[in-house]
């Protein structure tokens, strides 16, 4: 089975509130595929839908040649899915878990071990532990082994990495980069937006709607005005101090600085007018540099513009 | 499938509190409710008022005592002093026998003895009534046969009803049986379902390619086990404890109480398709299954004292039916002749619970 993902209009509502608004989205067989965006996004709705476990309220979905409603049987045989809540019996040990998943998808540890190897040799000093005395960085691994194990083309892993430490994070994604060079499609949502640039093609989510679906690379490459990390002496005013300045679309907190886009042409002019605002506001040790935006700056000027749409719209 | 059940057994072997419910409770019920009702009677106080004084009612009084049921409180003079007896509130029966007893019974073949019970507690009363009536029963028997002389009678007058089973453990045994089935079966099974659902399991079961029906049999197997295994426990239970032996065939006991297990966990799964909470599953089983199987089923309250509208409702308790099978096999040791139409009502509603929970069982999460 090629495992290439066509939506075509999804759209999912429930009762009143709608999850996911006219969703195209079309993923390659083998890709690496992020989807990014906010709780609430409708990340989860979407990946219940491609799993067959929620039905589209309208749209359709093919993965490869079948229908994931109407074909979901053959569809769940061939998609591993590690849901977002962590969904294995933690009254049983890491063995047990694994074996119970192997054998209800009727396969074995055994027969495929190959497959999981990188990840269960992590996780196997631990094998006669309890699944739910484990760290939570193991625990996704084990997660991730129990998607697997039955060979799956297809791999869904709903925020496999939330509440993950940073080191078990990174080992985590090395792991699902090995999974696609084993030709799996992998389909993974994390609120983390560092995390967009270690996939082949992100989608940025919020909503329930596509904001952008590119490469990492192109989304910030297409990102549109100037970009300015801000600090000085006293960063708690800093934020609400910089949000009265004319000329400027945005003010966000990014790491140790504030980020600012600019509105008008020239750079220079622009990062005068901040030094001299913060200067009248009585603030030593200014910097202001012109820096690259990265995917979440992307993410935030895509969302603005949503809002600016919608404030329009109505 | 296989894998399923083991892991099904393991969840119950490492949660130590099921593993509490699935095995004391038999244990204690049939324990507190066979002694709770047994001491009552062992200890049973009566008091006596001879109006003959004589050789056959000195007899009688001694055989009541010596039965170990009764402790003899005290000996009244006077039909007035009754009242007071009772009052005092110890005494359960006053046994009052006629003027110039022994001569009426042996001469005349005809004697009487009235019972007057204390009320209050009217299941004691027909207990206590049963036993005086068996013990003077059987004294008239010895005594034809000692004296050689013609059938005698000893009229029993008393208030109370006549209650044939004479032990009382041969009616809450059945009960017991139905209740404890029906808790583990289907409290047990509702239960472990809505607690995959609430885990977030189901959803990783779901997108696997197990049937519907797979899931709910690897579900409900190991407490199918364990239902018959707590079965076999009350009957083993029954037999040297209480020394109730099954009347009828044990292997038809056995096949009829495998068959009410299968309607309990089918309703079990029902309830789960409708819960979704451990919660909601345990209060469910509670006030749909276990109170009107303990209400309702003729359990502990007689059916035919029941007001119209409850009999009716008793009609589809499939609990009741269950307890007159038990009943018919256990006491009478009737065969399936005499209660196929209650077989037949359970395997329709077999069927029918069976059919809805699978049905009812999504294959999806909304």
């Amino acid at each position: 089975m090629s495992a290439d993902i066509n939506i075509t209009n999804v759209s999912k509502s429930y009762n009143e509130v709608v999850a996911l608004k006219n969703i195209n989205l079309t993923i390659d067989n083998g890709e690496l595929f992020g989807l990014i965006g906010p709780d609430g996004a409708g990340k989860t709705t979407l990946f219940r839908i491609l799993t067959s476990l929620v039905l589209p309220t309208d749209g359709e979905v093919h993965i490869g040649e079948l229908d994931v409603v109407k074909d979901y049987k053959k569809v769940r045989r061939n998609t591993g899915y590690m849901p977002g809540r962590f969904s294995l019996y933690s009254d049983l040990t890491v063995e047990e878990n694994l074996n119970f998943y192997a054998s209800i998808f009727n396969t074995s540890l055994k027969e495929n071990y190959d497959l999981i190897k990188d990840i269960y040799i992590q996780i196997e000093p631990y094998k006669k532990r309890r699944a739910g005395d484990l760290s939570g960085g193991m625990k996704q691994k084990l997660a991730l082994s129990c998607a697997l194990i039955h060979s799956p083309q297809l791999i869904i892993l709903d925020e496999p990495t939330t509440g993950v430490d940073a080191v078990s994070r990174m080992e985590f994604w090395e792991l699902l980069k090995k999974m696609q060079k084993r030709g799996m499609t992998i389909l993974v949502s994390t609120p983390y937006m560092d995390e967009a640039a270690l996939c082949d093609r992100v989608a940025l989510m919020q909503n329930g709607k596509l904001l952008a679906v590119d490469k990492p690379q192109n989304i910030v490459n297409s990102y549109k005005g100037s970009l300015f990390a801000v600090s000085a002496n006293n960063m708690h005013s800093l934020l609400s101090d910089l949000e009265k300045l004319d000329n400027t679309k945005q003010v966000f907190r990014f790491g140790e600085t504030i980020h600012i886009t600019s509105n008008i042409e020239s750079d220079n002019q622009y990062i005068e007018e901040v030094n001299k605002h913060l200067v009248s506001c009585g603030y030593n040790n200014i910097s202001i540099k012109k820096t690259n935006p990265v995917i979440e700056d992307c993410f935030l000027a895509l969302m603005d513009i949503e809002t600016e749409d919608k404030d329009k719209a109505e | 499938m296989k894998a399923f059940i083991k892991k099904e057994f393991l969840h119950i072997f490492r949660d130590y509190r099921s593993m509490v419910i699935l095995f004391g409770m038999p244990l204690v019920m049939v324990l507190l409710f066979g002694f709770a009702i047994t001491n009552d009677i062992t200890n049973a106080r009566i008091a006596v008022l001879d109006n003959s004084k004589d050789v056959v009612t000195r007899q009688i009084i001694q055989k009541l005592v010596s039965s170990g049921y009764f402790i003899l409180e005290n000996n009244i003079t006077n039909q007035n002093e009754i009242e007071n007896v009772f009052t005092r509130g110890k005494v359960k029966e006053v046994i009052v026998f006629e003027s110039d007893f022994a001569n009426k019974l042996i001469t005349g073949g005809n004697a009487n003895i009235q019972l007057i019970l204390d009320a209050s507690d009217p299941n004691t009363a027909n207990i206590v009534t049963s036993y005086t009536s068996g013990i003077i029963a059987s004294y008239s028997m010895e005594l034809m046969k000692q004296r050689s002389i013609a059938p005698v009678n000893i009229n029993i007058e008393s208030r109370m009803y006549y209650n044939p089973e004479l032990k009382s453990v041969y009616m809450f045994v059945p009960g017991i049986i139905t209740v404890l089935l029906m808790l583990v079966s289907a409290m047990m099974t509702s239960i472990s379902i809505t607690r995959e659902k609430e885990m977030g399991t189901m959803e990783a079961l779901l997108v696997s390619p197990l049937k519907p029906f797979q899931i709910i049999i690897g579900k409900v197997m190991p407490y199918m086990v364990l239902s018959f295994i707590n079965l076999v426990v009350i009957l083993i239970l029954a037999r040297f404890v209480f020394m109730m032996p099954v009347a009828g065939s044990l292997t038809l006991l056995l096949a009829e109480s495998l068959l009410f297990i299968l309607m309990s966990l089918a309703l079990g799964i029902l309830i789960s398709t409708i819960s979704r909470t451990q919660q909601q599953a345990m209060l469910l089983s509670m006030f749909a299954l276990m109170l009107p199987t303990i209400l309702l089923s003729g359990f502990i309250f007689p059916i035919e004292n029941m007001p119209a509208i409850l009999q009716y409702l008793s009609h589809i308790m499939p609990s009741k039916w269950f307890i007159i099978i038990v009943k018919n096999i256990m006491l009478k040791g009737t065969g399936i002749l005499y209660f196929w139409k209650e077989t037949l009502i359970i395997i329709v509603m077999t069927m029918f619970f069976i059919v809805m929970s699978i049905k009812k069982f999504k294959i999806r999460l909304d």
